[in-house]
């Protein structure tokens, strides 16, 4: 971690959304598996081996916080409005809305 | 590195092969018997907790850990029978023997909630069942790990296996007790009660049954050899935890000698009820 | 498990305004971008393509979707409470580790469809408060009790399934990450299904007291299934939209139909007796006739007047609300421990 991080991230009201992927075997690929919610990442890889594995021997396992994913733009909307976000898709927990806005 | 962090890593293993030992055809069989008492009725507690989880995540973990566990008590019950033979199964030691036929740790059977007598009623505490599987899971690392080198092939192969799971097991809990001990204020008090109700149950750990004198002979595992490292997993982690360790001393359970809690017979009336209520029929 | 009677509207839609508003093409003004997108939707749809998380898709659709599955979610997890309720008294060791795990199958499922329907913008959060809430419904077939062991053994073969008959057609439903999370559930709930038949076979050959529990659950079971594959046709105004959109495969009465053939001989070999005394082959049709089913006992259970609704819910609500505590812990904890890294990270830099 570089020496910008003074600040640490805003604080977490809830267990923040990971995304889970999974290599099966040697010489595959990870491939995306789905999500769960967890609150650090030991927790989320100890979690995705639950759900996600059943607790399989020699499988690899990568937990990545969904909001920290960016996406590309898909070529129909490209067209037609500027990109939205970057974010791999609308989850409302994604935006940090100050509090006094209330639940959104 | 120490014994018990060895235990617990995956990659190493000091652990020293025994000396000349007993013939590795047989075992006291309350000694199996004691290993899958606790299996068994740890998992019958874990389990409670299906559909109740705080959250749907750890749901799926609990339900893990007593799927683990009553695989175990299976190998081990199984393990039993082959040796009394006389038409014994898994289950005909699992759900015909009576409470003072147990042999499972009294601290496994408690319910998950500070001390209450046995018909009280109570909601279930996290805390107390995370807080015990850790106790108990800093105790079996250790005891798996020497018990993969017995020389009795069967009780090798169930500790070798049993070793990878209580290793996820241990993680997991001890996980938990730094959330909770190093969490919030309420989760922090919750935490330290539990830790105080629980801990005088780990005297147990460290008395001595005939039994398992007996079985020390053909597997080299000698108990009283764990309870450093056993103290040294556990103080470590309530350190951690910001959790005080209670004074030692209180009462010293009894569990492994059959002589249990109150807790234990309302737990097989209901486990045991209905293989009983139908005793020739096959499941 | 799910059933496609969820295609019921929430308490806060009006079915029939919703689905032939969607059938229509959107009542106001649509900009020429969104004419053109729609136009690009119905093609991929029409071409049996995906559509996926970014893409461009209309707003009643994803509504519709988002209360499939999430709907489809807490029916797995309110599913867990009938079944485990006999966990602790499992019969034998096998059975025990058996139920265990399939329990525990079931969380994992209604994981999977959580996940699906957050790609879609709503967060678990919302999610469980339109259940615990009373908005969000889940399947109707768990608002009955399991009184004996049979109930489980019959469960996985009835109730799982009609499940699966409605389940194999959403993996090839048009949303991407639904359709990829149902592929995942049907992998593990065959086993259900045999590990459920097998258990009654062995009853069935056993002692008379447990042949009179099969036939006592089967006699409770059997019409709630049939029900549970959804209202007839004509009553489901969701369904023609839910086809239109690749969402729902195969309509109820087909679905049903596919059911009861399937299940009459897996009962005789069982050498149970399903409770229609109409049910017969019919040699005309190529299919089995059955009775009438109760629609008025099974829609008053679905709007909260059958044997378990408020235990089922009051359990989930319990569980939720019993549960803060150690989600906050897990949150402070997860912030201390990430303050602490900044700090660490300050005095490094220094």
């Amino acid at each position: 971690m570089s020496a910008d991080q003074t600040t640490s991230s805003p604080a977490l009201k809830e267990w923040p959304l990971w995304e889970v992927f999974v290599r099966s075997k040697q010489g595959l690929e990870h491939k995306h598996c789905g999500s769960l919610h967890a609150c650090d990442s030991q927790h989320a890889l100890q979690m995705a081996r639950d759900v996600y594995t059943r607790r399989q021997e020699g499988v690899s396992i990568w937990v990545v916080q969904s909001s920290s994913i960016a996406a590309s733009e898909p070529n129909d909307k490209s067209e037609f409005f500027e990109p939205s976000s970057d974010k791999v898709y609308r989850h409302p927990t994604f935006y940090e809305i100050p509090s006094e806005v209330g639940h959104m | 590195m120490s014994a018990a962090q060895s235990a617990m890593n995956s990659d190493a293993d000091t652990s020293a092969r025994p000396a000349a030992l007993a013939s590795n055809n047989s075992l006291p069989i309350d000694y199996l018997l004691h290993l899958a008492d606790n299996a068994l009725v740890l998992g019958q507690r874990n389990a409670e907790w299906s559909g109740h989880g705080p959250i749907l995540e750890e749901d799926i973990a609990l339900s893990n850990n007593s799927l683990d566990l009553v695989g175990q008590a299976r190998l081990l019950y199984q393990e039993a029978a082959a040796q009394l033979g006389n038409g014994a199964t898994e289950d005909t030691l699992a759900f015909f023997r009576d409470v003072p036929d147990f042999k499972n740790y009294t601290l496994l059977e408690l319910p998950h909630h500070p001390p209450l007598a046995g018909t009280s009623a109570s909601d279930r505490d996290f805390a107390t069942t995370l807080v015990r599987n850790f106790l108990y899971s800093a105790l079996m690392v250790l005891v798996w790990d020497k018990l993969q080198h017995a020389p009795h092939a069967q009780l090798a192969a169930i500790a070798a296996k049993s070793l990878k799971e209580v290793r996820y097991h241990l993680r997991h809990s001890r996980d938990w007790l730094l959330r909770m001990g190093d969490g919030t204020a309420e989760s922090h008090g919750r935490a330290q009660a539990a830790v105080n109700h629980l801990m005088p149950y780990t005297q147990e750990f460290w008395t001595s049954t005939q039994y398992e004198s007996e079985a020390a002979k053909a597997t080299g595992l000698d108990m009283a050899s764990l309870q450093s490292d056993w103290n040294q997993i556990v103080d470590q982690a309530l350190a951690e935890a910001t959790l005080k360790r209670p004074a030692a001393g209180g009462f010293i359970p009894t569990g492994k000698h059959s002589i249990h809690s109150e807790h234990l017979g309302f737990m097989l009336a209901e486990m045991q009820s209905l293989p009983r209520a139908h005793p020739n029929a096959t499941w | 498990m799910y059933t496609q009677s969820f295609n019921v509207p929430d308490a806060s839609d009006t079915s029939n305004a919703v689905a032939t508003a969607a059938l229509k093409s959107v009542p106001k003004a649509l900009t020429e971008a969104e004419v053109a997108l729609q136009a690009q939707f119905d093609a991929r749809i029409d071409a049996d393509g995906k559509v996926e998380p970014r893409d461009w898709m209309p707003e009643a659709y994803r509504k519709t979707l988002v209360r499939q599955i999430s709907q489809h979610a807490h029916s797995e997890i309110v599913g867990m409470l009938p079944e485990a309720n006999w966990i602790s008294r499992a019969p034998s060791l096998k059975r025990k580790a058996i139920l265990i795990a399939k329990v525990q199958d079931e969380g994992g499922h209604g994981l999977y469809l959580y996940s699906a329907a957050e790609t879609l913008g709503t967060s678990r959060d919302q999610m469980l408060d339109a259940l615990h809430s009373g908005k969000a419904k889940y399947s109707s077939i768990f608002n009955y009790p399991t009184l004996n062991w049979a109930d489980v053994g019959v469960i996985g073969w009835l109730v799982d399934g009609a499940a699966i008959m409605n389940q194999i057609p959403l993996c090839r439903c048009s949303y991407g990450p639904y359709a990829r999370a149902m592929i995942r559930v049907c992998k593990e709930e065959s086993f259900h299904q045999r590990q459920g038949y097998e258990a009654l076979l062995v009853m069935m050959q056993g002692t008379a007291e447990q042949k009179a529990m099969v036939q006592d659950a089967v006699n409770r079971w059997w019409w709630k299934c049939l029900a549970m594959l959804g209202p007839p046709d004509a009553d489901s105004p969701n369904s023609v939209q839910g086809m239109r959109w690749g969402i729902k495969r195969i309509s109820n009465d087909d679905l049903r139909q596919k059911f009861v053939d399937a299940t009459v001989p897996q009962a005789k070999i069982l050498g149970v007796t399903l409770p229609d005394p109409d049910l017969k082959w019919n040699e005309e049709r190529q299919h089995h006739d059955y009775g009438q089913i109760d629609w008025d006992e099974f829609w008053a259970t679905v709007n909260g007047n059958g044997p378990c609704n408020k235990e089922r819910l009051g359990a989930r609500v319990k569980a939720w609300n019993d549960g803060q505590w150690v989600r906050d812990a897990a949150v402070a904890h997860a912030n201390k421990q990430a303050q602490r890294q900044a700090q660490k990270n300050l005095k490094e830099a220094a």
